[in-house]
């Protein structure tokens, strides 16, 4: 018995009461802070539990497959730049959710304002990693805390885009994330991906509705006429999500310039969105079935 | 004339408020200040050592007189209202954008020797909308016009000074804008929140907010005085934090308002005196964060973070509730002041 205690004491280091060390410190004592909402609003405990309530959708419901995730740097900043489908957009999610479980590096998805100005919704918005949409809160991400940031520059123009237009990429913008990921120096690194049309396709459009809303688009979905209006708007069909990451983009110029030439900026802009394009037309000749890849 | 840098010679507008009675009290403790005037139309409510109290109407009528008769070469203009639920809209535009135009119509005079500028503005210039950046730098513009009048008139202050920069090129011109201020001693309508039993808060809103503690807004003001960097420069603690743990910090849970018609709620708020001024409630949908590197590029240290200014607070708080205020009741008599201060019967050891 002896030389076994001895060994159990060595290995707790001399406790006679065995205690599990805490792998993590904690907070540091004198820290006021309560919780992990970081300065965007994003809260990484919020984001572990969305997490794991949502890996069975995007396992077993999407079934998300990845190519070219190498492709998305380990460290430093990266703008990600994707197309944008399905009336409530599927696409974001899937995304953010890939790189944070597969890379292990947290994702900060760019999205217009009107989110935030939702009560519930916005908050729940900003602690999974949303952030309104402007060039200083990019540049803060990309430039001085080395972040990966998704921005969908098709915006509503994606999402609003009715079935019979699906994967035409809408216009990119005005450029706006070209500029940003030059003045802040990192590289865009462009998303093509497949599924997300089909999850939620638009039918048609009531502008009037929309307009007495107050909201970018109100969408009659083929997922409203299958499940009723109600679980309709919520419930995805479940299309198959093929995702293909593409070589990162960069701009041979000169970080943090007041300004950059719109030719230019225009120019890279059209380039990304056509190497999107152009990547989701091959993942389509590929796609055999829609619910299936 | 080139003596004037050695010793001081400095005006605090409004002495008896909360920043015009600590910032003489600190400049009471300089040793490089020589003269300080104190300008309000109250009289103190701290006791002061050395510092001359002159009352004055908000529109500083005999202002050119006194810079020109004191050979004043500092204004520290503390006198802003920032906080719109002390008076009414009128005597609060009349004190802010009256007053700083006479002030600076006066600093400006023919032969004045003001030569150093220090105002106190407020992070309210900024504003709070649903389309701000998370951090506004100096150069920022604000995202919305704004709706609220002690927005507007600081905004027409800060419209004055930097007139007043442009046509004294010779006059060095700081301007301080504080964020959300809170300490042991203030009362603000975010710390009388903080007081209640349950905390107010928008519902569906959990907006980020950044807090500098009292004793960093007056050391500010000093730093700036005495390093005599001029420009535009924010104020505030590091990092941001949303209101519910603001909340939980001090102790509290909150107690969602409905969002939409918050005005029926606030109105009965008011009795137990809470007032929810239309600049807070904008601040409690969207927050408000500021960028403070640019003064900290200049070689200023804060001593408190935004968590760690709401936990000072919060200490505070716990201290008052159980022992009660400590602070005695001060009253300015004005012929003991003054014997104080010009009797030659008095035996001043700082000479």
């Amino acid at each position: 018995m002896a030389p076994r205690k001895a060994a159990e004491a060595e290995s707790t280091g001399g406790e006679l009461v065995h205690l599990p060390r805490p792998a993590d410190p904690g907070p540091e004592p004198g820290d006021p802070r309560r919780g992990d909402v970081d300065e965007w609003g994003r809260s990484e405990s919020f984001r572990a539990m969305v997490r794991r309530g949502y890996d069975p959708i995007y396992r077993n419901w999407f079934r998300a497959e990845w190519e070219g995730l190498e492709n998305i740097p380990a460290e430093g900043g990266a703008l990600l730049v994707s197309n944008h489908a399905a009336a409530l957009p599927s696409d974001a999610p899937v995304i953010m959710h890939g790189i944070e479980t597969e890379l292990e590096r947290p994702v900060y998805g760019l999205a217009e304002y009107l989110f935030k100005s939702m009560p519930v919704v916005g908050t729940l918005w900003a602690r999974g990693g949303g952030v309104v949409g402007h060039p200083d809160n990019a540049y803060r991400l990309l430039h001085n805390q080395k972040q990966l940031v998704l921005v969908f520059p098709e915006g509503t123009k994606g999402t609003s885009k009715n079935y019979r237009e699906r994967y035409q990429l809408a216009r990119f913008g005005r450029g706006g994330f070209v500029k940003i990921a030059m003045r802040a120096g990192v590289p865009v690194v462009p998303i093509a991906v497949v599924g997300a049309e089909e999850s939620m396709p638009i039918l048609f459009k009531i502008n009037a509705l929309s307009k007495l809303l107050g909201v970018p688009y109100f969408p009659v979905t083929a997922n409203m006429v299958a499940f009723g209006p109600i679980l309709g708007s919520v419930l995805y069909f479940p299309a198959k999500f093929k995702l293909r990451v593409l070589p990162p983009v960069t701009f041979d110029v000169a970080p943090d310039q007041p300004r950059y030439s719109r030719s230019l900026v225009m120019e890279q802009a059209e380039n990304i969105r056509q190497i999107i394009q152009e990547a989701l037309y091959d993942m389509l000749r590929q796609r055999e079935s829609v619910w299936f890849g | 004339m080139a003596t004037h840098r050695d010793k001081r010679r400095v005006l605090v507008t409004g002495l008896s408020t909360f920043w015009g009675s600590r910032v003489a009290q600190a400049l009471e403790a300089d040793p490089d200040v020589d003269v300080i005037i104190g300008l309000d139309r109250e009289e103190p409510t701290v006791r002061l050592e050395r510092t001359e109290y002159v009352r004055t109407d908000e529109s500083y009528s005999i202002l050119s007189r006194i810079v020109k008769a004191a050979q004043i070469d500092t204004i520290v203009h503390t006198f802003l209202i920032v906080d719109s639920t002390k008076m009414g809209s009128r005597s609060m535009n009349e004190i802010n954008v009256i007053g700083t135009m006479n002030l600076f119509a006066a600093a400006s005079a023919p032969g004045s020797t003001v030569r150093d500028v220090v105002v106190k503005s407020s992070t309210l210039v900024y504003g709070s909308a649903v389309q701000d950046p998370v951090w506004f730098d100096e150069d920022m513009a604000r995202s919305s016009l704004p709706k609220n009048r002690v927005e507007q008139s600081l905004v027409e202050v800060e419209g004055y000074v930097r007139d007043f920069a442009i046509d004294n090129p010779h006059v060095q011109v700081s301007m301080l804008r504080f964020s959300n201020v809170i300490g042991s001693d203030i009362s603000t309508p975010l710390s009388r929140a903080l007081e209640l039993p349950l905390v107010p808060s928008m519902f569906g809103f959990d907006p980020r907010f950044q807090f500098v503690h009292e004793d960093d807004v007056i050391r500010a003001i000093m730093f700036v005085l005495r390093d005599e960097v001029p420009g535009i420069f924010n104020v505030a603690g590091d990092g941001l934090l949303p209101w519910s743990e603001v909340a939980a910090i001090c102790g509290k849970s909150t107690f969602p308002l409905p969002p939409i018609g918050s005005s029926l709620i606030t109105t009965p708020l008011r009795r137990f005196g809470v007032d929810y001024p239309p600049e807070l409630i904008d601040l409690l949908r969207f927050g408000r964060g500021v960028d403070n590197r640019r003064l900290k590029r200049t070689g200023f240290e804060y001593e408190y973070t935004s968590a760690g200014a709401v936990a000072a607070f919060a200490e505070a708080v716990r201290l008052r509730d159980t022992v009660g205020s400590s602070e005695p009741e001060y009253q300015y008599e004005r012929d003991v002041e003054q014997f104080f201060r010009h009797s030659p019967a008095v035996v001043r050891s700082s000479d």
